[in-house]
């Protein structure tokens, strides 16, 4: 493959979905274990580390990569899981480890000195200052970016750093500073950075409520739908809540993050690498992003527009509503 | 070995005025050891602490207090990276101690002794131990550990571990500001909406469920957090210092009735009791230490899990 302006790094929730993201085109998959070391930590999914192995051996033969993600927060008193995780990837030949854990970045740069480190974003590192710790301290090579930056400042941002950037280009939009949140924690007792869940499905119901449809997590209302609307899962932060007498989405709209308009802004600010988010979604799901995504960031690089790998893209947004998020300044 | 009350930093935006009345009530009349100061949730409120600060920091200090400031717990900015570099600056001076909520203020403040707050994810043994070796003297852990973990950490940490057992507990931090588009504006333009607010701002469901509040660009629990009873457990577990969060309400007597239970001289129920009164009407909540939802409330037993 030609080297493209943009790397692309998909997610793979399966060894199917792994081989379909490189048979689409995707430069990287991300994957995780099937424990609480990772940040998708769902039922059903996941690999085992045979079946890392394979997918990393599938990846290589067509000249791609796989990372491994080892992102939530190691438990005090059971690290040794967290600490296997690192062994495993680096003995499997991972390309790179995406960690936010400072004990586990500490770990993995004295255990293996040759592993990449790439910083996850579940470290919310959303400046200079905050990155060059991360690189100095412990070697990281890229950081995947917080969902909160503007163009503009990821452009002034890549200038300042030494290391590569990586940022989300599709799927789900987070208004909170990844890896420093609570709220699903406060709700549900389950938390992304401890079991690496954010609002889990085990906590939530859908009522029926005369003609209006209630969505609830760990018991509490999170958006109720009147018979027009499109119903949402209740991930809490995309919920409808009431300050004083106005209720709105508070946080954030149910909408899902879609760059396929601002690649060249992107490009052009340093961005290294694009990564899809949802290694929970479907293999049909994931593939069909990563094609419509191969052919943007080829055209790209050719310097063609691509109007309906665009279009495409915006069928495929969560609740077809997309939104450039906080890349344009008005989102906050 | 007795224990040590730190009172946590004003996470709500409360006028200039206001604060130096607080400060020198508490210089003078709380029995708390530790006092953080400085404006940690929006530096966009900064320009009306930091003037009033070295007043309140030498009020504090002629009251016996140990005085730390807390740097932001979110930098996006460049401006906000340099005003964290100047408040480490400003800070050269002899005996005052830095927090770091944010991993840049860590990388400056590595080599020196500081404080590590709330907002740095401190969950294992291989962080603390990372963070001790920089510099870190005493480390308050985020609200949402465990008790299990928080007695794992404490059997390793050759530094004070602190434990937050009072007020709403900070529970998200963004680079949007909520209570802006709460009123329908952007943060460029948020006409100091949080300022309201002495205490947050309630966050209902649709179905009128108190759930949330929001102090700004943070989210808080609607809860008052109350480890009033976990006390005893936790120092058994090794735990020594104690953090307070400032809430609008008498917080000589909050913090009075918290010196009252770390020295045994008042049975955790009758404090709840009393605490109560104190909390204005705010439900408490201990479901973190428990292992469960942050918001729930569950009898006080430190390090088993219902």
């Amino acid at each position: 493959m030609s080297k493209a302006l943009l790397e692309l790094v998909c997610p793979a929730g399966t060894p199917a979905a792994l081989r379909d993201a490189i048979d689409a085109g995707a430069d990287v998959v991300y994957v995780g274990f099937r424990d609480e070391t990772n940040a998708r930590n769902f039922p059903g999914l996941n690999f085992s580390r045979p079946e890392l192995r394979d997918g990393i051996g599938y990846a290589h033969q067509h000249g791609r990569e796989v990372f491994v993600a080892i992102n939530t927060y190691a438990a005090a008193g059971n690290q040794a899981a967290w600490h296997r995780a690192i062994d495993d990837a680096a003995a499997l030949g991972a390309d790179a480890v995406i960690i936010a854990d400072i004990g586990l970045l500490d770990y993995a740069s004295q255990r293996h000195p040759s592993l990449r480190l790439h910083l996850s974003v579940q470290a919310a590192a959303s400046h200079a200052d905050a990155i060059r710790f991360y690189h100095e301290a412990f070697g990281v090579r890229r950081v995947v970016l917080p969902r909160v930056l503007t163009v503009a400042e990821i452009a002034k941002l890549t200038r300042q750093i030494p290391v590569e950037t990586e940022v989300f280009a599709f799927g789900g939009m987070c208004p909170m500073a990844e890896g420093r949140c609570s709220l699903s924690s406060y709700v549900t007792g389950q938390s992304p950075n401890r079991q690496g869940v954010c609002s889990p499905a085990s906590h939530v119901r859908y009522e029926q409520r005369g003609d209006k449809l209630v969505s609830s997590l760990g018991g509490s209302t999170i958006n109720i739908f009147g018979k027009d609307e499109k119903a949402g899962y209740p991930t809490l932060c995309k919920g409808r809540f009431a300050v004083g007498d106005y209720a709105s989405y508070l946080f954030e709209e149910p909408t899902s993050l879609s760059t396929g308009d601002i690649l060249k802004d992107l490009a052009e600010a340093g961005v290294k690498a694009l990564k899809i988010e949802g290694r929970q979604r479907g293999r049909a799901y994931v593939a069909e992003v990563v094609r419509q995504f191969r052919e943007l960031v080829d055209g790209l690089s050719a310097g063609r527009a691509m109007p309906a790998a665009t279009a495409a893209l915006r069928q495929l947004a969560e609740g077809q509503q997309d939104t450039f998020g906080a890349y344009r300044k008005a989102w906050r | 070995m007795s224990a040590t009350l730190t009172l946590g930093p004003v996470l709500f935006h409360w006028p200039a005025e206001r604060l130096l009345d607080f400060y020198a009530r508490i210089a003078d009349e709380a029995p708390v050891d530790i006092v953080h100061v400085g404006e940690i949730v929006c530096s966009k409120r900064a320009p009306f602490v930091d003037p009033v600060l070295p007043e309140i920091i030498e009020r504090l200090r002629r009251g016996g207090k140990t005085v730390v400031l807390s740097s932001r717990a979110l930098v996006m900015t460049e401006r906000e990276s340099r005003m964290m570099t100047e408040q480490i600056a400003m800070a050269e001076t002899p005996d005052m101690l830095i927090e770091a909520n944010d991993l840049g203020a860590v990388r400056s403040l590595a080599g020196r002794p500081h404080v590590i707050g709330p907002f740095i994810n401190v969950y294992n043994e291989g962080t603390l131990d990372y963070l001790v070796r920089q510099g870190a003297m005493r480390v308050c852990l985020p609200p949402e550990l465990p008790g299990t973990a928080i007695a794992a950490l404490a059997k390793v940490s050759s530094v004070p571990l602190e434990v937050l057992v009072f007020g709403r507990m900070p529970l998200a931090i963004s680079a949007r500001c909520f209570h802006a588009r709460a009123h329908g504006l952007h943060k460029d333009s948020c006409r100091y909406m949080c300022g309201n607010d002495p205490d947050g701002r309630s966050v209902k469901t649709l179905d009128g469920e108190a759930f949330l509040a929001i102090n700004g660009t943070q989210t808080m629990s609607h809860t008052c957090l109350n480890l009033s009873g976990e006390i005893p457990g936790l120092m058994e577990a090794g735990i020594r210092h104690f953090r307070l969060s400032p809430q609008d309400t008498d917080m000589v007597a909050v913090i009075s009735l918290f010196r009252r239970i770390a020295e045994q001289q008042i049975d955790p129920a009758e404090a709840s009791r009393q605490l109560a009164s104190l909390a204005k009407g705010l439900r408490f909540s201990n479901g973190f230490i428990h292992g469960r939802e942050g918001r729930a409330i569950l009898q006080a037993r430190f390090g088993h899990t219902q």
